[in-house]
């Protein structure tokens, strides 16, 4: 790795950190109600949203009632974006003519949007109309990510209140978190896209002539290239900022109309972890103790930094095929070097493992290099980090909620080490917050493996594995900690728009998504009703170092024990034969 | 539970025009006033004719133009209504084919023995990549410089012209833009 490569790295995550504060700051009070500086021109709107709704904006809601709004919201959201797949051939703005969406391709686009995934059986290009990719994908890229959100600040609201029933307004929290968060942020970073290149046009492709012809894979002469565009930009700023990721290309983030340069790469990956990061903050900020945002976020970055910088360092030491037929694999001022199967020349080794690593430590799944070309062990790390529950940043919302039942597990564990009730921000821990969070973590490991197995014993799961040997196996078992924990990417070359993984990582992905989620709802109802006790001289603190050291072995430790054999059979074994072909 | 039903139907609804409508069509407003021609997809015009994308590149194999990278797209290299990267393993049988065979390639065309830049014998994610690294460039010069009867100066100079460095000093790579560089290689020289 050149010192350039250092210097990417730590002014990505310098720049990154900076923003953790004020939009922290600022979200907390969008979700605590208290004024911003948004309020005079968003006000009205929201207003004439809740009056054309009916929404009264002080009714509070159980966890069941808010559960409930949430499963009718994304059913509603699912039949959507299905119909409206199924409809586009007779619909407007398709200047293609594109055909309808087969049924199981449908379904699971359908899933995977409401569920925040982005997973994407299909190519964008060649499968969706300018309408469905705006009135389907762009609006399920706004609200799934303002659904997860609201459930955080449900849970942060059962540590704050006590001894009451309710855990706010469903409805509220998704519009507020829409209005004021993700559209105002989303409007600037797609208009900045767009300056450096990415499309937002609703003409049809381009057509143009080469100026060298050329041939394909029949002999046939091909003398024209057709260039697709969209409105791509508009899309491609709330993919990112709402963990969301999906492509409005076949190749996402690597196209060069979707992610055109170095600027544009780093505007996105700081749009990947910006939300994330930052509802760190306001996790702080609203329990009214900073120092435990800080520590949460501290504990995330203790994972996260070690593992990005093993994986530049894997990446760019390249093929050992390659070096044997005499290629220069070296990285100087004049060349990125490593192995640059399926990354770009704008990005190199940096910028696609740094993508790699962000992308999949939060679940958003865009991708700007294919990950199934890493060599296998910095292709082992965006999987572990996708199998750790996502809770590294994770998603908008999800990730954090997901860091906070593994936080609730590691006070429980501490409590028992020293034989007292378990207490995390002055609620006692009782069994069934245990039980809830103890669902929550072990449903998508066991979706995951369970999925994984199924399909590489079934013929039809085996059926459209690319690439031979554990790398096959390593495509499958990529495939459902993907869908299983609500990231999206994919080890593209397993053919996966098939009905057999259509339904299957489909199902993946409704446990991902909701088995986490109810289970949250219930510890905010739960906490909620609880009184709150006062730290005595035997509470352990959770804005410590200890403590973050704890909740970082508790993450490590369910991770491992749980993936460590699946993996062993495939990047693992790939890595010795790939090490044996010096 | 109806009541739900309806606030979720009427929420959506809305939500939908303001994010599914509104937004990117402000988006596309904003994007045609100030940035017209890259939200079109900055596209090359020469004269009347529009000569291809600046940010799509395109295939390349006789000796006298430069060439870029693999291009793993289906039916044809540089398919741009259908990206599409490789996604070999580094252990998958073709990866190591296609290598050999673009190495090959290169010789016969009467590249010089030195070692090939990895850039040159890799696949790109999009299978669009318009870009090649300074040192791929480099490599093929003496090849042009024959091939087009000019002097190896006169082709470095082409190149450096069209060669970018780290945006802002800093993020991403030094790269030359091949369709560019090429279609400047046909321009009359004036030298």
């Amino acid at each position: 790795m050149t010192s350039n490569g250092f210097v990417q790295l730590a002014v990505y995550l310098g720049v990154l950190l900076a923003c953790v504060k004020p939009l922290g700051f600022y979200m907390a009070r969008v979700y605590s109600g208290s004024g911003t500086f948004l309020d005079r021109f968003i006000g009205p709107l929201e207003r004439l949203l809740y009056r054309l709704c009916g929404i009264e904006k002080s009714a509070e809601m159980t966890w069941r009632q808010y559960s409930v709004a949430i499963l009718t919201f994304s059913l509603l959201s699912f039949l959507a974006v299905y119909v409206l797949q199924r409809t586009q051939v007779w619909l407007p703005l398709n200047p293609e003519s594109l055909p309808a969406v087969s049924p199981d391709s449908s379904f699971n686009t359908a899933v995977s949007f409401t569920t925040n995934t982005n997973w994407q059986g299909y190519g964008g290009e060649t499968t969706m109309s300018y309408l469905t990719q705006m009135l389907a994908l762009t609006v399920q890229n706004f609200v799934s990510a303002a659904a997860g959100m609201a459930v955080l600040v449900t849970l942060i609201r059962g540590f704050t209140r006590h001894s009451t029933e309710t855990i706010g307004n469903f409805w509220v929290d998704l519009v507020r978190g829409t209005l004021y968060i993700l559209l105002p942020i989303s409007l600037l970073f797609a208009v900045a896209l767009v300056s450096q290149g990415v499309v937002q046009t609703f003409n049809s492709y381009h057509e143009v002539a080469f100026l060298e012809p050329t041939v394909d894979a029949e002999g046939q002469a091909v003398t024209r290239q057709s260039i697709a565009v969209g409105p791509a930009a508009s899309q491609i700023a709330i993919k990112q900022l709402g963990t969301n990721g999906g492509g409005f290309f076949n190749v996402n983030s690597a196209h060069p109309l979707e992610n055109p340069t170095p600027l544009s790469n780093f505007l996105q990956l700081l749009a990947i972890l910006l939300i994330p990061a930052a509802l760190c903050y306001t996790f702080g900020e609203m329990v009214s103790d900073r120092r435990q945002g800080w520590a949460v976020l501290a504990a995330m970055l203790v994972i996260f930094v070690p593992l990005l910088v093993a994986t530049t360092i894997t990446e760019q030491s390249g093929n050992p095929i390659l070096t044997r037929l005499g290629v220069d694999q070296s990285a100087s001022d004049s060349q990125p070097g490593g192995n640059m199967e399926g990354k770009e020349s704008r990005f190199g080794i940096v910028n696609s493992s740094l993508w790699a690593v962000a992308t999949t430590a939060a679940s958003n799944g865009s991708v700007n290099s294919m990950h199934d070309s890493f060599t296998p062990l910095s292709g082992l790390v965006p999987m572990w980090l996708m199998q750790l529950g996502e809770v590294i940043f994770g998603g908008v919302g999800s990730g954090l909620y997901g860091l906070l039942m593994f936080a609730i597990v590691a006070v429980f564990l501490s409590g028992l080490m020293v034989g007292r009730t378990p207490e995390y921000l002055g609620k006692k821990i009782g069994a069934f917050e245990m039980k809830m969070a103890a669902l929550a973590i072990l449903f998508p490991c066991a979706m995951v493996l369970v999925g994984t197995a199924v399909a590489v014993v079934s013929a039809s799961g085996r059926a459209t594995i690319f690439n031979p040997g554990p790398h096959g196996f390593s495509e499958v078992l990529y495939a459902f900690s993907s869908a299983g924990n609500n990231n999206g990417s994919a080890f593209a070359g397993l053919g996966a728009n098939t009905p057999f993984y259509n339904g299957l990582l489909g199902l993946a992905m409704l446990v991902g998504r909701f088995w986490v989620m109810l289970p949250v709802l219930a510890i905010a109802g739960s906490l909620a009703a609880k009184k709150t006790v006062p730290a005595g001289p035997g509470t352990l603190p959770t804005h410590t170092p200890l403590f973050v050291v704890l909740l970082v072995a508790v993450v490590i430790v369910v991770g491992a024990l749980s993936f460590f054999p699946a993996l062993a059979l495939g990047p693992i074994v790939e890595h010795l034969l790939l090490a044996n072909q010096e | 539970m109806f009541t739900q039903l309806r606030t979720a139907a009427l929420v959506l609804m809305a939500l939908t025009v303001l994010t599914g409508g509104v937004y990117p069509l402000v988006v596309t407003a904003i994007a045609q006033l100030a940035f017209p021609r890259q939200a079109n997809g900055s596209l090359i015009q020469q004269g009347d004719q529009i000569t291809g994308s600046e940010l799509i590149g395109q295939p390349f194999s006789r000796p006298e133009y430069f060439w870029g990278r693999l291009s793993a797209t289906g039916p044809h290299p540089y398919n741009a209504a259908a990206s599409s990267g490789s996604n070999f393993g580094p252990l998958h049988p073709g990866f190591k084919e296609a290598a050999e065979a673009r190495i090959l390639a290169l010789h016969s065309a009467g590249s010089s023995g030195k070692v090939v830049p990895v850039d040159l014998v890799t696949a790109s994610g999009s299978g669009l990549d318009p870009h090649i690294s300074p040192a791929a460039a480099e490599f093929q010069v003496p090849r042009i410089a024959v091939a087009r009867k000019m002097s190896e100066g006169a082709v470095r100079e082409l190149v450096s012209q069209h060669t970018e460095g780290r945006q802002l000093g800093i993020l991403g790579e030094p790269r030359v833009n091949v369709l560019r560089l090429n279609l400047a290689l046909d321009q009359p020289q004036g030298n």
